[in-house]
Formats: C-alpha cells, structure tokens, sequence
C-alpha cells in the first residue's frame, strides 16, 4: 500500500497546485495567501518524509518509480523515481521552502500572493528536477525553474533587479540550450529519452567530449563553477531574502546533481579525460574565489562568494574518483571522496540558507547590505548575534558543525589522490575563516557603530524559529552525518563502480 | 483529359465558404450599422459551418478530382482545421478593434473569407495552376485588408509595399511553375514528380526552376532574405489584419511547401534541403538579431516572425516524415502564438490609442494580472521555455534535425533562441518589473476575454500535454 501510492507526484504537485490556489486567492487578501502557502509548503514537506521513511537503503536501484507514457512520438515518459543522491535534496528543498516562506511572511508587502506562488511553484518544479528519471521531464522542471526565480527576483529584487535577473537568466538559458541539444543527440543514438538508459550506452571518445562539454555549460554555470559565475553575485545581492536562500541553497545543487545524474555516469571517459580541468576549475573557485570573497563589503556578495568556493569542494569531490582509484586502485577513497561531495552540499544547503537569512535579518531592519554600516550589533541583538555566529562558525567548517563534516570528507579523500590538491583545498579552510570571521566581527562584534545599529530590536519569534530550527539542522548533521551517509551510500558506490569502467 | 464529371462531395467545404462569402457581400448592402453584427455573425457561421462540413465529409485517404487538379488528402483536411479556428478567431478579436474605430464593415469579412478560401485552395492544390490560383486568391484579399483603413497613410504605404513585392514574388514563383510545365508539360503535381524522379540529376533545368519556385515558397513564409515585407506590412496595416496576416498564413505556407517542394519536387530534396539551410539559418540570424533593436511590438514580433520561420524551416529541410510533422507541429504552435500576443496587442488599444509601443506593456502585471500572465505564457513560449507549447515545437524540429546528422544546425538555432530570449524576456520585463505609465482599465468584450485567456491557456495546456496535437501532425502524414 504505502508504495503504491506516487509520493514524488504528490510532492510535485502539492505545491504546484497550492501556488495555483495562492495565484488566484489573489493580493487583495494577503493574509489569506500567506496561510495557504505556509500550509501548502509545509504538506509538502511531510508528503517527503516517506521518502526517507520509506528509502530502501539497502539498493543502488531507483525507488518510488512512477512511469507513464507522456510523449509516445518521441519516447518520452513521466517517469519518477529517487536514489540516494536525489532523495537528499528533495527533503533539503521541502525544508527550505518552508522556512522561506515563513520569512516571506512579514517582510514582503508587495503583490503577496505571487510572491508566494512563485515560491511554491518553484518548489513543485524542483522536486521534479531531482525525480525525473526522462531527459525531457528533468529539461521540463529544469527551465521552467527559471521562470518563478526571474520573477522573483526582477519583481522584488533590489534597485539592480532587471539587469540582475535578466543576466541569471540568459546565462542559465545559454547553458542549458546546448544540453537539450545533448539531450537530443542522446536520443538520436538510444531511441529513447531515459536517463538510465542514456547511463547505460555506449558512445565513441568524440561524442563523449562533445556530449560532455555541453552538459558541463549546463551544469557548471548552476553550480557556479569559476570563470561562468558571475551571475551569481549579482543575483543575489538584488533577490529578495527568500530567493537568495533558494538560490544559495537549492538551486546551486541542481547544477553538482547534473554532473552526478549525467556527466559522470553518461560520459565517463570523457570525465575521466577532463577531470584535471575540473579539478583546475575547481581549486581556481576555492582559493581564488575564497580570495575574492575577502575583500567584499556587501554581506549579500560576501556570502555569494563564500558559496561558490563551498561548491568548488563539491565538483572537486565529483572529479577526483579517477585520480583516488588510479592511485588507490580501490574505491573506498572514491566513495568517501563524493559522499562527502553530497554531506558538503546539503550543509552548505542549510548553511547558505542560514546566512541569507541572518542577512536578511538585518537588511529588513536596516535597509542595507554594506558591511561598513554596521558594528556591534551583538549589543543590540545577543540572540542573533549567538545564531550568527555559529553559522559564520559552521560556514567556516568548525568541528561539529556540519560545515566540517563535507570538507573534511573531502580534504581525506583528497590526500589518497595528491597531497598538494589537500594542501590547496586546506587553505579554503584558512581563508573561509578569515573572511567569515572577518564579517562577524566587523557586523557583530565591537562597540555600537551608530544610532542606526543602537536602534536594533532582537530577533521575533519567527525569526528565532527559522534560524533556530536550521542551527539544529546543521549541529545534528554536524554531529551525527550517519543518517544521510547511509542512504547515499549504495547509490555512491554503484555510481563509482559504473563510471570506473571504460564505455569505449 | 477524361470528361469525367468532377467529385463536388470533396469541395462542399470550398463551395460553402464561397457561397456564403457572396452571401455575406449582398447582404450587408442591406444592413445599416446597427445591424453590421449580422454579417460577423455569418462569417462566424460560415467558419464553423466549414469546420464542420470538413470534419464530416472528411474522406478516408487521398482522392483527387477536377482533373487530377484538387486533391482531398488527410494533410489539407487536417491543415484546414486550423485555418478555420484561426480566422474564427481572428474575426472575433477584431470586432471591437473596428467597432470602435468606425471600420467595420462587411468588407473585412468578405476579404476574410475569401482569403480563407485561398488558403484552403492552396492545402488541397494538386495541380501547379491550382496552387497559383490560391495563393493570388488569397494575396489579393490580403492587400486589400491592409489597406483596409484607407485614411491611413501608413496602411496605404503598406499595403503598396505588401503588393508590389508580392506581385514580383508571385511572379518570380509563376516563372519557375511555367518552367517546370515546359519540362516535363505537365501541371499535374503527381507527373511532375514522377519526372523528376526519372530524370533526377541530369536536368539541370529543373533545378533552375526550383530555385524560382523556392523564392515564391520563401517570400510567402518571410524567410530572410525575403523578409523585407514583413516587418512594414505587420506595422502598417491595422491590427486585426496583421492579426490575420501573422497566424493563418503560416500554415498556408506551410501547406504551400508541403504541395511544392514536398508533393512536386521531393526528388529534389537533396537540391533544396542545402537551400534551405541557407534561407532557415538567416532567418534567424536576421530575425533573432534585428528583434531586439525594435521599439514598436508589432515590428518585434514581426522580426520574430522571421525567426520562427527560419525554426519551421529546418524542419522542412530535414525531408523526412518526422521532420515535416515537426514542422507543421511547429506551424500550428506559431499560428497559436501569434494568435494571442497580436490578441493581447488589440486587448490594450482602445479607441485613438493603439498599444504598440513596447513601452505600452509597462506594468502590465498591476493593470492586468491576468492577462500580463497571459502575454508571459505567450512569450515564453516564443523563446522556446518549457512547460509551454513553444518548447515542444522547437524539441521537435531539433529532433529532426540531429536525425540527420546535422546536429550543427541544431547548435546554431539553439544559440539564436537564445539571442531570441533577450527580446521575449524585456517584454516580460516591461510588464512585471516596470511601472504602468497608462492607467486605463482594460475594455474589451467578455468574448474576447474569455478565446485570448482560452488561447494562453492552451499554450501551457500544449506544453503540459503536447501528444495529441503532435500525433495529430504525425498522422496527417502518414
């Protein structure tokens, strides 16, 4: 019974229609909207629970399969299903949208209602993302995505909206376009449209290169991976508390999912022959990126930065199996090095999102984002102060906090492939500190910078509840990662095993 | 020629449409203008009545009669079922629009119609004459609806521009169809087939001619470069025409192709795929490009127009079966498209004030939410963004491209699209982002709201579920 009941379309769905509700109940009756949207978001989230509930742990094998015809011309199905990479993300994306909108509940005044949709909407859309098991279903729920997070931000964005959102979302647009074109060749050779069948075809050296250099636009311009990151700065300082939380924390993934779902396993040769510039690409986000990071005097931009170098741990852990086994010739090295891929970005899902929001925190009391407009805040605001800290702390990779969890991972892993690849990821440690510390202590810390700052009220109670039930989050992923470990494993170790022999 | 007596069972379609356009002209003599809504009323009769009479005299396979001149195939009745529901469409959506401006007259009906019986000729032309005599028929009423407001001067101009050019193009294609009789001295598409494939590759004459044809085939589609026309004739004529002139014309072309190219020359697909290639890809370079330095909407969705063209193109070129469905997949989504972003243009103008200016769209979204979401379906669906209607109908003809082994081209008209993005997203960004300079509420009638919000709607309906229309397509080709 409880199989038989499609949980990823309802966890599709549910939102998508409550936006639809939310969208037509109106902003003439905001308050109306906003108890609909927080009830819908939060259905959603418990309709994902059995997700986890219900994960077979024991299996690399998809689970909760739905698949019905949908396209017969072209052999494209609704076809759902989870493994233990996606199903992570889905209940980090449920999570998330909640606490968004809750944060959304006061501090957006303007045109409620589509705020609200547009949230719940993007939620159902990313859901599908992570389920779809056809190419054209991800590409669907993939680009329709764009659609609510250009309006997000270009409606209640910041003074530079318009630039910023339309720069996300041609740039986004231009990496995708050539995927579908991927995607389409993939089906020219297959004759179907399914991504395990795509996993399982054999392609020459050439087409791998070439099939892999458009999914790498795709993908590394989501994750961001330097130089095709400079959307990102801008579209976060100018989006709204929620869209940079959803950003930061949800969409991000997307991007370090599609080299997981595509890249690795569809063109593994291809991987295996450019990892060395993934690797490149990635230690240039970490240290310079980290670099960059430090010199920012917008809190917004800073953490934006601070984000793209967390991602660089990830496609670091995505590319550097080859190495491990080739010097390992085992896959233990391989499997922690991307499990801790997958602990880093659900930390950094909890931990972006907690920052934004702290950020937010101040930006609704203040109207600014500039570091230099603050000081000493922890005078005014202890209870704040305290939570922010400890997510500058976790951003930063404290031990026990589940920042440290993913880097260590991945800074272990690292060492069995090549000592100096440790001793670069090892300075973003150095660095991370730095320039989160840095922030804090120029925000929080000191004497109270102005009137403005000495005006400051502490945190309200549902503030207190977002912030408080993510520091929960990160302490007890910090703490005890086994939970989210356990599930992943199986599919990691299938995955590596796949990719480790040659499609040629 | 036999002295058989033609098959009349296979036009009744024709017949009525041509009967009650003359109907419609004597009897709106007698009409004074109170009473003009009769004559909207037969027309909108006229079309459903041969929606009907299509759909229930439909027969099983291809018949021809007339001497082998007309053919009755599952392509024309399938491709005239829109052209109907379009030019019903177009005829309701333009009611207000002449109303209040004082053209409405049973004219425009009557040009309508017998624009729409051109169209139909030309789906259902199996003969070389045939194929001409629907397309004069059909050009004629459309310079005359362009010129339909005859005080404008820039109609006028229009109007002269649209006909001067089209009379060359006409011209350029009834050279190359005399060519072709003189070749093989036959009008008969079947024969003329028959002796290209016969004598495929040792008449270079048939080439020549085919180039002339093609350059008929393009103008009429407003491939670049023969594009020139159709950003001044969508600007300049009234609204409800470039209405008119943007949806059902297209899958007339479309057809126009199909008979030519696919039914008359398919032999010579090897010549005319490459040219093709040519006219699609600078279709949409000059479309895609030119778009976005446009500051009046009508001109912006006119060089898009061309863009969308150039993507109907490529899957014509592709010359297999999954290439001409998917273009005519594509044909009928454009046509939808059209359709409602020149709705949408008629929905915000209103008597002395026409919503032509980009500028106009300002702050949609605080007027209108409704129909701001309406036009936001429209024009994400232009760019090709999934879940809308517009994704399927580009998916398609990459599709049919890359199984050809000429996934380059898919490269480059992706990359345009993605130029194309750019114009589609200002529009968006116009209406959400920006303020409203112009306040007026919006006035149109409940018919109006309700077909334009259909027709949205239908867009994210396609999108969600496109298998129907699309095997629809794969049908009428089989």
């Amino acid at each position: 019974m409880f199989y038989h009941i499609p949980w990823l379309s309802l966890a599709i769905w549910t939102p998508i229609v409550g936006g639809v509700l939310v969208l037509l109940s109106g902003d003439k009756a905001p308050d109306g909207a906003r108890r609909i949207a927080v009830l819908f978001a939060l259905v959603t989230f418990l309709l994902t629970l059995p997700l986890y509930i219900g994960f077979d742990v024991t299996t690399a094998q998809m689970q909760f399969r739905e698949h019905l015809p949908w396209i017969p011309a072209f052999n494209i199905y609704y076809s759902l299903g989870v493994d233990g990479i996606s199903m992570p993300l889905i209940l980090l994306t449920s999570f998330m949208t909640v606490l968004v909108v809750i944060v959304g509940w006061v501090s957006i005044q303007k045109r409620v209602a589509q705020y609200m949709a547009a949230f719940l909407i993007m939620e159902g859309v990313i859901i599908g993302v992570f389920s779809a098991l056809d190419a054209i279903l991800f590409y669907v729920f993939w680009e329709s995505m764009l659609i609510p997070m250009f309006l997000i931000i270009g409606i209640w964005g910041g003074p530079r909206r318009v630039y910023a959102t339309i720069k996300f979302f041609l740039y986004t647009f231009l990496g995708s376009v050539l995927m579908l074109v991927a995607l389409i060749y993939l089906h020219f050779r297959s004759g179907s449209f399914s991504i395990l069948d795509f996993q399982t075809l054999k392609l020459t050296m050439n087409e791998q290169l070439l099939i892999f250099i458009a999914f790498l636009l795709a993908f590394a311009v989501k994750v961001p991976m330097w130089p095709v990151h400079t959307w990102l700065p801008d579209a976060h300082v100018e989006a709204p508390t929620g869209g940079s939380v959803i950003l930061a924390a949800i969409m991000l993934k997307i991007g370090a999912y599609g080299f997981l779902r595509f890249s690795l396993p569809i063109t593994p040769d291809a991987s295996h022959r450019l990892a060395w510039l993934m690797i490149a690409l990635s230690l240039v986000a970490v240290v310079y990126i980290s670099l960059v990071a430090m010199v920012q005097k917008d809190m917004k931009k800073l953490i934006a930065y601070s984000s793209i170098a967390h991602m660089g741990f990830v496609t670091l852990a995505f590319f550097i199996p080859f190495a491990i086994y080739a010097s390992t010739k085992s896959l233990n090295g391989a499997v922690l090095a991307v499990e801790g891929g997958i602990v880093q970005m659900v930390s950094h899902g909890f931990i972006s999102g907690a920052l934004f929001l702290s950020v937010g925190v101040l930006y609704e009391r203040m109207h600014s984002r500039a570091i230099a407009d603050y000081g000493g805040v922890v005078n005014r605001m202890p209870v704040f102060a305290a939570l922010a800290v400890f997510f500058a702390m976790a951003n930063s990779g404290l031990p026990g906090t589940s920042g440290f969890v993913g880097e260590f991972m991945i800074i272990l892993a690292s060492v069995r492939a090549d000592i100096w690849y440790a001793v670069l990821l090892a300075t973003a440690l150095v660095t991370g500190a730095a320039y989160t510390l840095w922030m804090v202590k120029r925000v929080i810390f000191g004497a109270v910078a102005n009137e403005r700052v000495d005006a400051l009220q502490d945190l309200d109670g549902r503030e207190f509840l977002v912030l408080g039930l993510l520091a929960v989050a990160v302490l007890a992923l910090g703490v005890w990662p086994a939970p989210l470990i356990d599930v992943t494993h199986m599919s990691v170790q299938n995955l590596l095993s796949h990719i480790m022999i040659s499609k040629l | 020629m036999t002295l058989e007596s033609p098959n009349f069972l296979l036009v009744v379609p024709e017949m009525f449409v041509l009967g009650m356009a003359c109907l419609i002209l004597i009897v709106d003599l007698f009409l004074d203008e109170e009473r003009r809504g009769f004559s909207y009323f037969l027309a909108q009769v006229t079309v459903i009545g041969a929606f009907a009479l299509t759909l229930w005299l439909e027969p099983a396979g291809s018949h021809l009669t007339f001497g082998g001149s007309f053919i009755s195939d599952p392509l024309g009745n399938f491709l005239k079922l829109p052209i109907y529901v379009l030019t019903g469409v177009v005829f309701l959506y333009s009611r207000g629009y002449l109303q209040e401006r004082g053209l409405l007259k049973g004219e425009y009906y009557v040009l309508g119609l017998f624009g729409m019986l051109g169209m139909m000729v030309i789906v259902s032309a199996h003969s070389l004459l045939t194929i001409y005599l629907g397309l004069e028929l059909f050009s004629l009423s459309l310079y005359t609806m362009v010129a339909f407001n005859r005080d404008s001067l820039q109609a006028s101009e229009a109007a002269m521009k649209y006909f001067v050019l089209s009379a060359l193009a006409s011209g350029i294609l009834l050279y190359g169809l005399s060519l072709l009789y003189g070749l093989t001295g036959t009008l008969n598409m079947a024969q003329v087939a028959d002796f290209a494939r016969h004598h495929l590759g040792e008449n270079k004459a048939l080439v020549f001619a085919l180039a002339f044809v093609l350059v008929g085939v393009a103008f009429k589609f407003g491939a670049a470069p023969f594009h020139m026309w159709i950003p001044d004739v969508y600007h300049g004529a009234p609204t409800p025409v470039t209405l008119y002139l943007g949806a059902a014309p297209k899958i007339a072309a479309f057809a126009m192709a199909m008979r030519l190219l696919v039914d008359t020359l398919g032999p010579l697909q090897v010549s005319w795929g490459p040219m093709l290639m040519v006219l699609a890809v600078l279709s949409l370079a000059v479309g895609n490009v030119i778009a976005i330095a446009q500051t009046n909407i009508k001109r912006m969705l006119a060089y898009s127009t061309i863009s969308h063209m150039g993507f109907l193109l490529l899957g014509l070129l592709a010359g297999t079966r999954a290439g001409y469905s998917a273009a005519m997949f594509y044909a009928v989504i454009y046509a939808l498209m059209s359709l409602a972003a020149f709705g949408i243009v008629i929905l915000l103008s209103r008597s002395g004030f026409e919503a032509e200016r980009l500028d106009d769209f300002k702050g949609l979204n605080e007027r209108s939410p409704w129909f701001a979401f309406m036009m936001l379906l429209v024009m994400f669906s232009m760019a090709g963004v999934p879940p809308t209607a517009g994704f399927y109908a580009k998916l398609a003809v990459l599709a049919a491209v890359v199984d050809i082994h000429q996934t380059w081209l898919a490269v480059v008209a992706v990359f345009f699209s993605l130029i194309g993005a750019f114009y589609y997203l200002r529009v968006v960004k116009l209406m959400y982002f920006d303020s409203p300079v112009d306040r007026e509420p919006i006035s149109a009638g409940l018919d109006m709201r309700l077909v334009l919000s259909a027709n949205g709607l239908l867009l994210l309906g396609l999108g969600l579920y496109p298998s129907l229309l699309m095997g629809w397509c794969i049908a009428a080709l089989r």
